[in-house]
């Protein structure tokens, strides 16, 4: 099962969670089973998120196919750029 | 891996393009032109907060040489949407209002229309005949003003997003975000010492040497070809295509030398207009800023206002961390505070912590991305904290760092765990560089600072091509901004087993390359470099398959070894090996021409840590400070071309030391910038600065073929802090404000006596 880690600014739309255990094979099966269950979330996260699965920082749209582990970890994260 | 040995990663050749652009000959953006080509100039609003009523342009069309006058209505309306560009998101409304105002100026320099005309002359009269209807507004021209109650708003239909609280209706506040885990209160409970302190750091141009530029030709067909100095030919074609409301595939775009960025050339200024001028005008259209121009129009990076509290126990463990960061994102929603809000306590292991990050508009230009953007300014707080809870505990600056320093394993601040990374690696080689144990004068000081920067990877593509002499082509669709081409042709030679001199590397427009993201990021040595192995390894493989054909033996009888094909698994000593030459000069009869291709999304971009030591003297009758050494440590991950590691770390650092000491945007009170030119706007040259040393630690990033890491941010991320936590030990003063210029240092000094 992954670990879904949400920070202090997404819990209001968790129910106040602060994490949660999701099967899921990839990334967009994850997010498939947190909208289903948060329907509200969806929304929150498309505003220019990026995901960490594993300490790997991607952006939400280019990490749907990403694989999950049993152990894997997942963050969301303001999306940042470089120079 | 880490056994691997390199025969041309690690060595220093010259770069491939290096003598064009020591003897001139290099073609930057500005040095292209075509028959019959046009000048454009743009008009640019005299106010800072203004909204128009009105533009005729009539007087501007009838000066003889006018060609074309475009304003705002010449552009179709284009739909909110965010994608990913060099500062994170890019809102393609935003983008395209920042191109060419509509019903508001919102900042002093802003577009509000633009000529082609046969001179500059002429297009630059024709502007002055254009007549703008201006309702001038009160601009909002810093952090507390935006934020004020009554201020005047400058997106009407703007509302804040993000974590709550937000404020109801119009507001300057884009959004509000929160992070952190924990329990913070806790942990400054449990702490011995607490240290909190406000800064301020003002708006800063990344000061690239080449100003933007631009060659557009449209066809009859509706086709452009467009010649630009850009970090990013993909992203050019992307967002001018959607500023413009045409299709992708109807630009191509030939990205030419460039002389700097730094992340300020990862959008769209001039380039849609260009296109827009020659397809109205029927010619190509040339458009170069000004000096001027650049400082008022394009995208520094952000003032800010930081609060960062930090608390420590005896024994040096931080015990908690609260930071807010208030970033100005200039006149459209979209500051780095995102970055600034996931560095700030990055190299750290803290168990409670809280960041909060504003992303405020202003009446000033639209911000870009500047090397590690949001970075720096965060550091500075984080690290002069760190710096006065070092002398409250009593303890060695880098001890106490160390005590708290990330490592494999620690959960980062922002969330997900740290993999091989080489902080504590840079921390003792800082503390073992004779640097560190060099005795000071009166009036001098050392500063000890950190930083932190992800690296990004991204998608690429690279072709390498065999020649008939078994000479190697790499192609890149990345411009070369940090010395790209040669680390990109030493990882092909590497792989093919052949010198350095016989791999030309070129970098290729749109059409002659699979997608490429831009220069940015600190990427393309990692991710286009990974590229570049994929594609090198595919011509390997078809080297042995012909060698394979030749001998009449399996393909698994041939090994690649130094640039030859060797015969190996039973059949040694049998055949005679085959060079690459001699495989090149067969091609035709073994299957024709080799060439290997790789397209990528890369994935284990390394971080990047740095620790930089900064030695000051200060003068107490001026406030002039004189930087007397410095040392910058970096873990490069493998580095390829150390030279050019070499210069990545000194020339983040020279940016960082004008950022600190002098460099500042300042505006009038009507929101003009007062010094848009080198002579007012100091940066650095190079009888300002020491040598700077540099020590390149190497602690391999796993995810890479070659352990490679990102090397161009994170050196602009220490030196803010290290010059500061200097100056504060030299002087015996407070810094909590950038930069540390002579009137304020002295202010400083005067207000201590």
């Amino acid at each position: 099962m992954a670990r879904v880690v949400f920070a202090p600014g997404l819990r209001r739309f968790t129910g106040g969670a602060e994490s949660v255990e999701i099967e899921a094979r990839d990334v967009r099966e994850l997010l498939g089973a947190l909208y289903r269950r948060w329907p509200e979330l969806e929304s929150r996260l498309a505003e220019g998120t990026a995901i960490a699965v594993d300490g790997e920082v991607i952006p939400n749209g280019e990490a749907l196919f990403e694989p999950l582990r049993p152990d894997t970890e997942v963050h969301f994260l303001p999306q940042i750029g470089g120079g | 891996m880490s056994e691997r040995k390199f025969r041309q990663v690690g060595t220093r050749p010259i770069r491939h393009d290096g003598l064009d652009k020591v003897t001139g000959r290099a073609q930057f953006g500005a040095d292209f032109s075509l028959p019959g080509m046009l000048w454009g100039k743009v008009l640019r609003s005299p106010h800072a907060h203004a909204r128009i009523r009105s533009i005729d342009v009539s007087a501007a069309l009838a000066l003889p040489g006018v060609h074309a006058v475009i304003t705002g209505r010449d552009f179709p309306e284009v739909a909110a949407e965010s994608a990913a560009g060099g500062e994170g998101a890019t809102d393609f409304r935003d983008l395209a209002l920042n191109v060419m105002a509509r019903d508001k100026a919102l900042y002093h320099g802003h577009p509000v229309a633009a000529v082609a005309a046969t001179s500059v002359r002429i297009a630059e009269e024709a502007c002055k005949k254009i007549a703008v209807d201006y309702e001038v507004l009160t601009p909002v021209l810093s952090l507390d003003q935006a934020l004020a109650k009554d201020a005047p708003i400058l997106h009407e239909r703007m509302r804040a997003s993000g974590d709550e609280p937000l404020p109801e209706g119009p507001t300057n506040l884009a959004s509000r975000r929160e992070m952190g885990r924990g329990d913070v209160a806790a942990g400054f409970a449990a702490a011995d010492a607490v240290v909190e302190r406000e800064f301020r750091t003002p708006m800063v141009h990344q000061g690239y040497i080449e100003p933007h530029a631009v060659l557009a030709r449209t066809g009859e067909d509706g086709r452009a070809v467009v010649y630009c100095c850009t970090q990013g030919p993909f992203m050019v074609r992307a967002f001018s295509a959607k500023v413009l409301g045409v299709a992708t595939d109807t630009i191509k775009v030939v990205p030419t030398e460039i002389g700097g960025g730094f992340g300020g050339k990862t959008t769209v200024y001039l380039e849609p207009l260009a296109i827009l001028l020659s397809r109205k005008s029927g010619r190509p259209v040339k458009m170069v800023m000004t000096r001027e121009e650049v400082f008022r129009a394009t995208g520094p990076t952000s003032g800010t206002h930081i609060r960062v509290k930090m608390g420590a126990k005896r024994d040096g463990t931080l015990t908690a961390a609260e930071a807010v960061l208030v970033y100005e994102a200039g006149a459209f929603k979209g500051s780095p505070v995102g970055a600034a809000m996931m560095t700030v306590f990055a190299p750290y292991k803290l168990a409670n912590v809280r960041i909060e990050g504003w992303d405020v508009v202003v009446n000033k230009p639209k911000v870009a991305a500047y090397r590690a953007p949001g970075a720096p300014m965060a550091a500075l707080a984080t690290e002069t904290v760190m710096d006065e809870l070092a002398r409250k505990l009593g303890q060695d600056p880098i001890d106490f760092r160390l005590v708290n320093a990330a490592h494999e394993g620690v959960q980062a601040t922002y969330g997900p765990k740290f993999r091989a990374i080489g902080f504590v690696e840079s921390l003792r080689a800082a503390k073992a560089h004779p640097h560190y144990r060099a005795p000071l004068g009166a009036n001098q000081g050392r500063g000890v600072a950190c930083g932190f920067w992800f690296n990004a990877g991204l998608s690429s593509s690279a072709n390498v091509s065999i020649n008939e002499d078994g000479s190697a082509v790499v192609m890149s669709g990345c411009p070369d901004i940090g010395g790209s081409r040669a680390s990109l042709a030493l990882m092909a030679a590497e792989e093919l087993g052949i010198p350095v001199e016989q791999v030309r590397p070129v970098v290729v427009d749109t059409e002659s390359i699979g997608f490429n993201d831009l220069t940015g990021g600190s990427r393309v040595t990692f991710a286009t470099g990974m590229a570049v192995i994929e594609a090198a390894r595919d011509v390997v493989n078809q080297l042995r398959a012909r060698a394979a054909k030749t001998w009449e033996v399996e393909l698994d009888a041939v090994a690649w070894n130094e640039g030859r094909a060797v015969a190996v698994n039973g059949a040694e000593g049998k055949h005679e090996p085959l060079t690459l030459r001699q495989l090149a000069a067969r091609a035709a009869a073994t299957g024709g021409p080799i060439s290997g291709r790789a397209s990528l999304t890369a994935r284990g971009a390394g971080p990047g840590f740095a620790t930089h030591l900064c030695d000051v003297e200060v003068d107490r009758e001026t406030g002039a400070v004189k930087v007397l050494r410095y040392t910058a440590v970096q873990d490069a991950g493998r580095a390829v071309h150390p030279s050019y590691v070499e210069g990545q770390m000194q020339g983040g650092v020279a940016q960082g030391i004008g950022w600190a000491l002098n460099e500042e945007y300042v505006y009038d009170a009507r929101g003009a910038m007062e010094n848009p030119g080198f002579l007012d706007y100091r940066v650095p040259v190079a009888s300002d600065l020491p040598m700077i040393d540099t020590v390149i630690v190497e602690v391999p990033n796993p995810m890479h073929p070659y352990g490679v890491r990102g090397v161009g941010e994170t050196p602009i991320v220490p030196p803010l802090a290290a010059v500061a936590n200097a100056v504060e030990r030299a002087a015996g003063v407070e810094i909590r404000e950038l930069p540390i210029s002579p009137p304020k240092l002295l202010a400083l000094i005067e207000g201590a006596r």
